[in-house]
C-alpha cells in the first residue's frame, strides 16, 4: 500500500466520503478514502486541512485509530458557512486533504504514568485516537480514567466507544451531563466534579485536556488541586490555522505557531499565555 | 458477633466533620441520627420548611428542580462523603430544590433547629460550621459558574435531521 505524500503541503489530495455518521445533532463523522488507495499516516493529536472545493477550507483533528491506514476519520461540527456546507455532503463525494499537521499527543512520555483524559462534548474527537492508541498499548500505562461531559443525555459524542471502554476491566470511565430527566441514574454535573471521583495515583499521573480554553483553566486547576502539576497536564488549542505550516502567522500566538508548534502543549509551558486577554 | 459503632464514630468519619474536635463533635452528635432511603424516595421538597441537613454517608442523592408543567430536572448528583441542603443556614429556611434517592442511600441526619440553637449559644461552634460550609459552597457556586460558561459556549444542537 502507498502512503499519501503531498510533495507541496499546500495542495490538497482528493479524497472519497465513504460513510456519514451523524453523530448527534449538528456533529458528523466522515469515514474517507483516498482516490489511489493509498495509505494515510498520523499521529494522535495531529489535523488536517480539509477541504470542501469551491467553498473552503478548515482544520479538523483526525478522529480515528492511528492503526486503520486505509480509513482517514473526521468529526465535525457544523458552526458555519463552510462545515454547514460539509454537512450536506454525501457518500461519493470527493473532498480535499493536506495534512497531517501539528505537534501530536506525547504518548511516549507518558509510558508508566496513570492516565486521565478530561474532555467534554467534541473535545473527545481529538482524544480519541489517543484512547485508541493507548488501549492498543494498554500495559504501557498506569491506570486510564476518562473523564467526559455532555450537555444532557441525548448529545453524548462516540456512545459505543464510550460504552466499550466502560465495558473493559482496565479502563474506568466516568460521565457527567449538565442536566437529565428526573430518574437518570448517572452523574450530573460539571467534569470538575468527574475529575474529583477518579482514582488514580495523583503524584504519578499524565493528564490530557481537550476542551473549551475558558473551561481548560478549570480542569487545570481541579488537577492541580489533586497534585496533578502543570508539567503533566497536557492540552490542545484552537486558533486560525489556514496553511499549516507556520507560514502565514494565522494561528500564531505570542511567540508559537499553533499549526507546527501546536496544537498539542504541555501546560506550564503555554500557562503564561493564558493570562493575556488579548490572545 | 455484631458490631455496634456509635454516632459519633460515624460522624466523625465522615469528611465534612474530619479532625473537628471531640466538644464540637459531642455538641453536634446531640442532634444527628441516621437515615434511610430508598431509590426515588424524596428527601426532601422544594418549599418545604428545611428542618434538617444531611452528610451522605453512603449512595447517591439527586438535586431536582420542580418544573411547571413538565417533569422534573436533575442538576446535580451528590455522592458519598458529600453533604447536602443549606437551606436550614438562611432564613426562611425552606428548601430550593427537591432532593431524591438515586439509589439506596445512608444519610447522617442533623437537625436544623437543635444545631442553629446550639450555634447561637455556642459562637466557637458556629464558626466551625460555617468554616466546613464555606469552601464546598464556594466550590459549588464556582463549578456552576463555569457550566454556565461551557453551556454558553457550547453552539446549540441545531436539530437537523438529515442521516448521513
Amino acid at each position: 500500500m502507498m502512503t499519501t505524500t503531498t510533495a507541496d503541503p499546500m495542495v490538497p489530495v482528493p479524497y472519497r466520503i465513504a460513510r456519514v455518521i451523524r453523530e448527534i445533532d449538528g456533529v458528523f463523522t466522515w469515514h474517507l478514502k483516498s482516490l489511489d488507495g493509498s495509505a494515510f499516516r498520523f499521529r494522535p493529536g495531529q489535523f488536517n486541512m480539509v477541504y470542501h472545493f469551491g467553498v473552503g477550507e478548515i482544520p479538523v483533528s483526525v478522529s480515528g485509530d492511528c492503526r486503520d491506514l486505509d480509513t482517514l476519520v473526521h468529526t465535525i461540527r457544523e458552526v458555519g458557512p463552510v462545515t454547514n456546507a460539509m454537512a450536506t455532503l454525501r457518500p461519493g463525494d470527493v473532498v480535499g486533504i493536506r495534512g497531517p499537521f501539528g505537534r501530536p499527543w506525547p504518548i511516549d512520555e507518558v509510558t508508566g504514568f496513570d492516565l486521565i483524559f478530561v474532555t467534554s462534548t467534541i473535545g473527545l474527537a481529538p482524544l480519541r485516537p489517543l484512547i485508541y492508541e493507548v488501549l492498543h498499548r494498554r500495559s504501557d500505562f498506569g491506570k486510564v480514567v476518562i473523564c467526559y461531559g455532555t450537555r444532557g443525555t441525548d448529545d453524548i459524542m462516540f456512545e459505543a466507544d464510550l460504552h466499550r471502554w466502560r465495558a473493559r476491566f482496565d479502563t474506568v470511565v466516568h460521565l457527567t451531563v449538565h442536566s437529565a430527566p428526573s430518574g437518570y441514574r448517572g452523574r450530573v454535573g460539571g467534569v470538575a466534579s468527574a475529575i474529583r471521583t477518579a482514582r488514580v495515583d495523583w503524584p504519578s499521573t499524565q493528564a490530557f485536556v481537550c476542551r473549551s480554553e475558558a473551561l481548560t483553566r478549570q480542569a487545570v486547576d481541579t488537577l492541580g488541586g489533586l497534585g496533578v502539576t502543570p508539567d503533566r497536564v497536557w492540552v490542545t488549542l484552537e486558533r486560525n490555522m489556514q496553511c499549516g505550516i507556520g507560514l502565514c502567522g494565522h494561528c500564531q500566538l505570542g511567540p508559537t505557531f499553533m499549526c507546527k508548534d501546536g496544537p498539542v502543549y504541555r501546560f506550564d509551558q503555554i500557562e503564561p499565555l493564558y493570562a493575556v486577554r488579548e490572545f | 458477633m455484631v458490631q455496634i459503632t456509635n454516632l459519633e464514630e460515624i460522624l466523625s468519619a465522615h469528611p465534612f466533620t474530619a479532625g473537628m474536635d471531640h466538644d464540637a463533635l459531642e455538641t453536634i452528635v446531640g442532634c444527628c441520627s441516621n437515615a434511610v432511603y430508598h431509590p426515588g424516595d424524596y428527601i426532601f421538597r422544594e418549599g418545604d420548611p428545611a428542618d434538617d441537613f444531611y452528610l451522605i454517608r453512603q449512595g447517591v442523592v439527586a438535586l431536582e428542580i420542580h418544573v411547571p408543567q413538565g417533569q422534573p430536572i436533575v442538576v446535580e448528583t451528590l455522592e458519598t462523603g458529600e453533604i447536602f441542603g443549606w437551606s436550614w443556614l438562611i432564613p426562611p429556611y425552606r428548601w430550593s430544590n427537591d432532593a431524591r434517592a438515586s439509589e439506596q442511600v445512608r444519610l447522617l441526619k442533623l437537625d436544623a433547629a437543635c444545631l442553629r440553637r446550639k450555634m447561637e449559644s455556642d459562637r466557637n461552634l458556629g464558626y466551625e460550621i460555617y468554616k466546613r460550609f464555606l469552601p464546598i459552597m464556594a466550590r459549588r457556586l464556582a463549578n456552576n459558574r463555569m457550566r454556565i460558561v461551557e453551556l454558553a459556549l457550547e453552539p446549540r444542537p441545531t436539530h437537523s435531521r438529515r442521516k448521513g
